[in-house]
């Protein structure tokens, strides 16, 4: 290999170095495959029996100018010896398909001194001299900040299996990988087959041939090898992503029918579900706009069929109007928001933890309801089952949120053992039994039978209005007290089926953090650091939100502190100017305070990226300093 | 007779439904207000149909019409402002024998729920769709509507509105996939109830505008139509709507109007000098949206499970 201005050849002495886990980011611009590079490379790892877990690294346009910094696309692969629930922190190795897209993840904090930067070289001696002078610039630059810098030819290399290396280079990255991180080339093999299964036997032979060069020039360039143990178990498994666990837990479910309208970051659930429910007998409709998506969907539901909506904020707004009246007739509906950056347009395709008072409160009047938050890909599966039956046996709309960050990433988990149970049962079309009415709500439960479309004797008019257990409209006093109460007092009845929070560490100490929706896994994480530092921290992390699950003041108080970690905005706690009463807190912390009467702290940012479990270490340690728990240079240390 | 669902004769004990069995009640429109009549046609087509009660429902939006539900003993849905359609749609889609009728207001429909109206033209499920056409928001007391007149004296407008009104027949004579589009007036109940009858007969929307007089707020817009029957023009064709004769003999303008004739109907459609009613267009040949929207409702628990498996097979690692 012909050397450059810089050797291609990495020299770092010895057989592989083993680690415990380690973070691979491939970036570039969009549209170059780094993201179906990376997804075989995190099921290739999964298949050896590594715990993985990716985080898509998304633009939000499609076609993002080439080479910029917002345009930066690609993947990053947290992996190790041990099952992993976040991003993590910064990453180990990245391969870079120009020099511009890193400055993205610079921002994005994904890197530390040391990091490791394979970095395509063809820009150096681009014809046009503003491109390799950015370009010089920029490694300069990243050598500055204490990235160490490979500057590699992989266009040229790739040149010998293809004429077109923009589109065959990440299988030729994804060979390289697999070479550095002694990953099964068999096993990527089989993932690159899979993937031009559709293209013929031409492409396939193709990109096999780039795999098999790139494990072939890491061989020769690179002397970087690692070996993250596996630990394979006998267990089935599955790989997906969140959305597609949306999906298949709809049809696990036994779901009649999918309404919506696409909105970033919740469509991919649908594109998922368009090509494989119509097997189960469903269907999804594309409606004209959210609004009619779940007016579709209740229409449905008042018929018997079990519906559903997945949306995104934007969306959630538009389906208040009819969120109110599915709590007001009591019709039995799903809606899953996968939440984003907002207000209005916000982050589209980025995560925040913002939604939650919209969940709760955005529909007018008193509109309890049931809201549940799934903290991990598994769960997004499960709890869509666990809705769908709730709001059956509730008489509900039930909302289900989810996030982008759950939506796009992808870890191994325990296969589903399909039950059929879980499905909804066909529809009652026996006569309506005499006497009974259409709201009979049993007076302590608040809970009612609902007559469906072609039952015999069941003939009632649902209505928006406040109305008497016949559904007869009716605005006397009494009658919409107890209309309200009656809703309300499902709640309660469910709130007393559900366990306390199950507490991740000791019972009782000085700090708890509470944190909901997927910054389970990092959250977890940091608590497990500082608790191996000797610091008496736990934490707990709540499914239910409406109703909240029970003990919460009890548990509280067994702390000396109480703290939620969030993605979602606050101001400082002491507020703007020294106003402590309109200082806005984080939206959990706020509630829980409400709820709970305890002094619930907080802390919480809108980067619209996930948390990293050091961040949160970091968070941890300056909160416990606060409280004189630990000495302040220790935190700082920390923190920084 | 017609539309006897071929399954009644098999019922072990006949059920035979009279009037009553759609009534549900007094019905507390205005005395005097349209509504009352179309309300009478639709029972009187329920009863001679022989619709089941429990097979049918009645959808509606928020408005004086839209009560409309509360008036009929069948299974009804009276829901959001401007939204009776999606929720209509919803429940034809996965239950395709249930009968649907729709009662919905002009500012319901043209205003509030004009998206869904587009698209459930489109759509194209088969229910009746009654736009009760006041030239006014009743329910909320005398706003101006998008089919109000120019100069209408509204509380909105009180001196006089100044655009141009939607046309309900023609704009809905433009959207693709529109099968059956008829206009009719309150204050000929045979003509209500003859038009009424064709749209319930037809498969597909029809979508069925009928001139509805407020005595409240409107009581004027149609006074002078009412008087002077010279003013109407009477669509007549063997394809079309079939009035007892009697009901319609005050009418002097008619024409023959084949409504197979999508743009003969487009220009009746867009007459100003007349009211044309009768059946401006039916095409019985359009696509039905629960044609495909209603597949794979026989698909087993067992079969889904099996379904499901196969696609965890696909994500099996
Ligand atoms: C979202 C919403 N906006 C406004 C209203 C108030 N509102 C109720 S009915 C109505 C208009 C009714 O007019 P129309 O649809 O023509 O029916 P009509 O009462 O004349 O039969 C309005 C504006 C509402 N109920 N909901």
């Amino acid at each position: 290999m012909e050397s450059g201005r810089n050797s291609a050849v990495v020299h770092e002495q010895g057989a592989a170095r083993q680690v415990r886990e380690a973070i691979v980011e491939i970036v570039s611009d969009s549209g170059e495959g780094a993201q179906k590079a990376g997804q075989s490379f995190a099921t290739v790892c999964a298949k050896m029996g590594n715990g993985v877990w990716t985080v898509e690294i998304i633009p939000a346009e499609i076609k993002p100018p080439a080479r910029s910094r917002a345009g930066a696309s690609g993947i990053r692969i947290r992996f190790g010896s041990k099952a992993v629930t976040n991003m993590g922190d910064q990453a180990d190795v990245v391969v870079a398909f120009n020099e511009q897209v890193l400055y993205g993840r610079i921002m994005a904090d994904a890197f530390r001194e040391g990091t490791v930067i394979l970095l395509e070289n063809r820009w150096a001696k681009d014809a046009d001299e503003q491109i390799r002078d950015m370009y010089a610039t920029a490694v300069e630059d990243f050598r500055a900040r204490g990235l160490i810098v490979h500057e590699l030819p992989l266009h040229e290399a790739c040149l010998k299996y293809t004429t077109d290396p923009r589109l065959g280079k990440n299988m030729f990255v994804l060979g390289m990988l697999c070479h550095i991180y002694q990953l099964n080339l068999d096993l990527a093999a089989n993932e690159v087959r899979a993937a031009f299964k559709k293209k013929g036997d031409k492409v396939i032979e193709q990109n096999l041939a780039l795999l098999r060069g790139g494990g072939e020039f890491a061989a020769e360039n690179l002397t970087y090898r690692f070996n993250v143990p596996a630990m394979p178990t006998r267990q089935d498994l599955v790989v997906t992503n969140g959305n597609q666990a949306v999906g298949l837990g709809v049809m696990a479910s036994g779901m009649d029918l999918v309404s919506m309208y696409p909105i970033t970051p919740a469509t991919s659930a649908t594109h998922y579900l368009a090509g494989v429910f119509q097997n189960l007998g469903g269907f999804i409709h594309q409606a004209e706009d959210e609004i009619a998506a779940i007016g579709f969907a209740i229409g449905a539901s008042y018929a018997g069929k079990t519906a559903c909506t997945i949306t995104s904020g934007p969306g959630l707004a538009l389906k208040t109007e009819f969120i109110g009246l599915a709590v007001m007739a009591e019709v039995p509906l799903v809606i899953v928001d996968v939440q984003r950056g907002g207000p209005a347009t916000g982050l589209p395709t980025k995560i925040e933890q913002g939604d939650l008072f919209a969940a709760l409160y955005a529909s007018p009047g008193d509109a309890p309801k049931v809201v549940m938050a799934a903290a991990t890909i598994e769960e997004c599966f499960h709890m869509v089952i666990t809705a769908r039956k709730l709001a059956e046996s509730f008489r509900t709309p039930v909302i289900l949120l989810t996030d982008a960050n759950l939506a796009t990433g992808q870890t191994p988990y325990a296969r589903p053992r399909v039950r059929e149970d879980w499905m909804a049962a066909p529809i009652d079309q026996s006569p309506w039994p005499e006497g009974v009415t259409p709201y009979e709500w049993d007076p302590e439960t608040g809970l009612s039978r609902r007559p469906i479309p072609g039952q015999r004797g069941g003939q009632y008019v649902l209505t928006g209005l406040a109305h008497t257990k016949q559904s007869h409209v009716a605005y006397d006093p009494r009658a919409n007290q107890v209309g309200c109460e009656m809703r309300s007092r499902k709640f309660a009845a469910l709130a007393s089926t559900l366990l306390p929070p199950k507490i991740h560490g000791d019972d009782q100490g000085d700090l708890l953090v509470v944190g909901w929706g997927s910054t389970l896994g990092t959250i977890d994480e940091a608590v497990e650091r500082v608790r191996e530092e000797g610091y008496r921290v736990s934490s707990i992390h709540l499914r239910f939100l409406s109703p909240l699950e029970p003990g919460l003041a009890e548990i509280f108080g067994r702390f000396k502190r109480v703290m939620t970690i969030e993605l979602n905005y606050s101001d400082p706690p002491s507020g703007f100017g020294g106003d402590v009463q309109s200082a806005r807190r984080a939206q959990l912390a706020q509630y829980l305070r409400a709820q709970t009467l305890c002094d619930v702290d907080y802390w919480s940012i809108t980067p619209g990226q996930p948390l990293q479990p050091g961040q949160v270490h970091g968070v941890i340690m300056e909160r416990l300093a606060a409280m004189g728990v630990v000495d302040q240079r220790a935190a700082a240390a920390h923190a920084g | 007779m017609f539309g006897l669902k071929t399954d009644w004769s098999l019922e072990v004990l006949p059920r035979y439904f009279t009037l009553e069995d759609y009534e549900g009640g007094m019905a507390r429109w205005c005395p005097g207000c349209g509504d009352h009549g179309v309300l009478a046609a639709v029972q009187r087509i329920c009863r001679d149909a022989q619709l089941k009660p429990e097979s049918t429902v009645s959808v509606s939006g928020i408005g004086c019409s839209s009560r409309f539900p509360h008036y009929m003993k069948t299974y009804g849905f009276h829901g959001l402002h401007g939204r009776a359609l999606p929720v209509a749609c919803g429940i034809k889609s996965r239950r395709p024998e249930l009968t649907i009728w729709v009662a919905t207001g002009d500012g319901d429909c043209c205003s509030i729920g004009a998206a869904h109206w587009v698209h459930a033209i489109r759509y194209n499920m088969d229910m009746v769709v009654m736009l009760f056409d006041n030239n006014v928001y009743g329910l909320t007391k005398n706003q101006t509507s998008p089919t109000s007149r120019p100069g209408s004296k509204t509380n909105t407008h009180p001196r006089g509105s100044f655009l141009p009104p939607l046309n309900p027949a023609l704009t809905t004579l433009s959207i693709s996939n529109v099968s059956f589009v008829a206009q009719t007036v309150d204050w000929n109940p045979v003509h209500v109830y003859a038009t009424l009858k064709a749209a319930y007969e037809h498969k597909g929307l029809s979508f069925v505008r009928i001139l509805q007089r407020c005595p409240q707020y409107t009581p004027k817009v149609f006074e002078e139509a009412q008087r002077d029957p010279s003013l109407m023009l009477l669509l007549e064709h063997e394809k079309g709507v079939q009035a007892d004769p009697a009901g319609t003999k005050i009418y002097t303008n008619r024409t023959q109007h084949d409504p197979s004739d999508i743009n003969a109907a487009r220009q009746i459609a867009s007459r100003e000098d007349v009211i044309p009613i009768g059946l401006l267009f039916r095409d019985a040949d359009r696509p039905r949206y629960e044609e495909f929207s209603s597949l794979g409702a026989d698909v087993t628990i067992e079969e889904k499970v099996q379904a499901l498996e196969k696609e965890l097979d696909r994500f099996a690692i």
